[in-house]
């Protein structure tokens, strides 16, 4: 079955062209549709919370973003370009894995299981990618690591293997290590999640220095709303595979008007 | 000569051979079962003595290769007035040494049946005897037979060596062919179909089928 | 029969560098095994489908049916059609290729032991699929594999024997050779058994620490 997509264009224009952009995207695993017709702009700079029900296709959205998942329908554009498909002769077509990887090089990720690797300290970690993909010598590529890993407080750990390192050190980083990479935009898949309640501090910390001082794009699947509430310019509650509101954090979390929306937080607050 | 007519001249030497490669089949698997059972309780036992025993037994029939094994007892026995039938002597060295490799796997199954098990059967107050026959063995059955199922493929395919002693099995027949007619690709070849056949469309199927019922009967009880 | 110690000590230098050979057989056997094994399992990895149908095809094949057989088939077979290998050449291709066969199947284990998350942080830096295999996926397949690669290094060593039914000088054809001449077959036989079993109880002990050793540096446990 083969999309029409030449009502897509072949590039965003114009004066204020979002970072991000999910244009009618839609994923299903055989008869189960993870999320339909999702429209969603993220602006440069911006930090973009999705909070929701497990199983409403959160991270499915980051994980699109990623490239870990194709879709099976509509684009996905960044910084104007698009990223699941590539223009050939005028028109749009699925992007082919050389493309992919150019597409994708200016997103990074960070993941609910940390996935650093075990067999690297962790600076070897944040200089594996800059060396191989980057092209950086090594010894850029460890000035760059090492700036980056005392930005997360992990220097005096560099040298260590992960298995050595407490969840929330691993998950440290594991943002370092995607930092590294110099992304565009950056994606946090429930960071936190598996994390001791002692130890999620050192890594939101991280990501609000991030937000703080850095103003980089980005996007975070969280379980914490206080967290969420914090440091988002706009949270998107998602129920059932669609985007069921959106708004800036005060008005969301204070004065949701989706009854949908309502229960969930009730349920949320109710369980903390 | 096209293979048809070498198979319409030869093919019942093949057929002969194969005949006598499942019988060596059949008796060195019984008595690996029997081998592999006896010395993987033993290498359980809370006898030093016995334990040792087996260990011994298992590191020996591993450690020392089974050609040197067959040999052994074909040349070497008979020097100590104990001398068996080429036949005997065959199935006797696979199954000796297949089955060290079995204890193994009956040790291991029944040393990964769950602690609690154990203690469920013998709160009951089942005899040791009964704790083993009735809840531990059946559950270890059906946890090892995947890796016999392997282990048997390596029996059959160890049973080709009895042809150096001259038994007169697939193996043996394949190579008398091969120094008559000369026709190497044809003989070689078709022995080594023969022997696929038997592995992969007799002797997997059969343990897969068994491991099914097993499980299901072990769901059932 | 009486154990002949003088008669030992005068074949023990010729058994000895028969050992050698032993070892050399094992050695460039494994040798070879290790790396077309890596191909026939990264052959099965490929999105290409008639591949991965193909190798997975050829390996069932080769683990189905005797290595006996095969050194056979691999000598005799290719004088027909003019091309002339020496028993060490065409040895090699055997055992190495039939070791291939199951070294394959240890290292697909070990790269689907390699969890998911560790391809998708591969993804988020951008290598491509070469640079994960070869920095990320490879290195971590490699411990939870020296086991079973360990294990059939001793193997190898084990089946060396057969490599004398195409005169091979190996271990076993010097025994039979020295038990030809002197119609004395209980030293060299048992010479045989005793080096075997040294051998592959040390080899064992060796890749227990090996394994160990190879995790605590990858930093690994």
């Amino acid at each position: 079955m083969m999309e029409d997509l030449s009502s897509y264009p072949l590039e965003l224009v114009g004066p204020d062209i979002p970072m991000v952009r999910f244009m009618k995207v839609r994923k299903s695993y055989g008869d189960l549709i993870v999320l339909d017709n999702l429209n969603l702009d993220v602006a440069p700079s911006e930090m973009v919370s999705i909070i929701g029900p497990s199983g409403s296709g959160k991270t499915t959205v980051l994980r699109m973003l990623m490239t870990l998942e194709t879709i099976n329908g509509g684009v996905i554009y960044v910084d104007g370009k698009p990223l699941t498909h590539m223009p050939k002769n005028g028109v749009l077509v699925r992007a082919d894995a050389k493309y992919l990887r150019k597409a994708r090089s200016s997103i990074g990720m960070c993941f609910q299981h940390f996935n650093l690797f075990p067999h690297m300290t962790a600076l070897q970690n944040c200089m594996e990618g800059p060396v191989l993909v980057l092209g950086l010598s090594r010894r850029e590529a460890r000035e760059r690591a090492e700036e980056l890993l005392l930005m997360v407080g992990m220097i005096d750990k560099k040298d260590q293997h992960p298995s050595r390192l407490s969840g929330g050190q691993q998950q440290r980083v594991a943002i370092a290590r995607a930092l590294a990479m110099r992304p565009k935009v950056m994606l946090f898949d429930e960071v936190t999640s598996a994390l001791d309640p002692e130890v999620i501090g050192e890594v939101t910390n991280v990501i609000k220095d991030l937000v703080f001082k850095h103003r980089l794009t980005m996007l975070m699947v969280t379980h914490q709303m206080g967290f969420a509430r914090d440091i988002s310019d706009r949270v998107c509650f998602f129920y059932g595979g669609k985007i069921e509101e959106q708004d800036s954090p005060a008005e969301l979390f204070s004065n949701p008007k989706s009854k949908r929306t309502q229960q969930f937080l009730s349920a949320v607050k109710a369980a903390d | 000569m096209t293979y048809t007519s070498f198979l319409a001249d030869y093919g019942s030497r093949f057929v002969d051979g194969a005949l006598v490669t499942a019988i060596q089949f059949l008796c060195s698997l019984g008595l690996a079962v029997l081998v592999a059972n006896l010395f993987g309780l033993m290498m359980l036992s809370s006898n030093p003595v016995v334990r040792r025993a087996a260990v011994g037994y298992v590191e020996f029939f591993r450690g020392t290769s089974l050609l040197v094994q067959l040999f052994w007892l074909f040349y070497v026995l008979p020097l100590f007035g104990i001398t068996l039938d080429n036949f005997l002597t065959g199935f006797l060295a696979v199954g000796l040494n297949l089955g060290a490799y079995g204890a193994e796997l009956v040790r291991g199954a029944i040393q990964s049946v769950p602690r609690g098990q154990w203690e469920a059967s013998y709160a009951l107050s089942m005899s040791p005897a009964q704790q083993m026959r009735k809840i531990i063995i059946p559950q270890a059955f059906v946890i090892m037979l995947p890796a016999w199922g392997n282990l048997v493929v390596e029996l059959l395919k160890s049973t080709a060596l009895v042809a150096l002693i001259a038994v007169p099995d697939l193996m043996f027949e394949a190579r008398q062919l091969n120094s008559s007619t000369y026709l190497s690709t044809w003989t070689f070849g078709t022995a080594l179909i023969i022997y696929y056949v038997f592995s992969r469309f007799l002797i997997t199927p059969c343990m897969r089928w068994t491991e099914r019922i097993m499980a299901r009967r072990i769901g059932r009880a | 029969m009486q154990w002949d110690f003088a008669f030992t000590a005068e074949i023990l230098p010729k058994m000895l560098w028969a050992t050698g050979n032993t070892l050399l057989a094992a050695g460039m056997g494994y040798a070879i095994a290790v790396v077309i094994g890596l191909l026939f399992a990264l052959a099965q990895r490929t999105p290409l489908r008639i591949l991965t149908y193909i190798t997975r095809e050829i390996v069932e094949f080769i683990r189905s049916t005797p290595l006996v057989l095969q050194i056979f088939f691999v000598y005799y077979v290719g004088p027909e059609y003019g091309i002339f290998l020496s028993p060490w050449v065409a040895g090699m291709i055997a055992i190495g290729l039939h070791y291939a066969a199951y070294l394959s199947e240890v290292y697909r284990g070990g790269i689907e032991s390699v969890p998911k998350g560790q391809w998708e942080a591969c993804t988020a830096i951008n290598l491509t699929t070469m640079q994960t295999y070869r920095r990320i996926v490879l290195p971590q397949a490699l411990p939870p594999s020296i086991a079973g690669m360990g294990n059939y290094l001793v193997s190898i060593f084990k089946d060396t024997p057969m490599l004398s039914v195409i005169g091979v000088a190996e271990l076993m054809q010097a025994a039979n050779a020295v038990g030809g001449q002197n119609y004395r077959y209980l030293e060299p036989y048992t010479m045989v058994g005793v080096i075997f079993l040294v051998i592959s109880l040390t080899a064992a002990r060796a890749i227990r620490w090996f394994e160990a050793t190879v995790r605590r540096k990858l930093g690994m446990q």
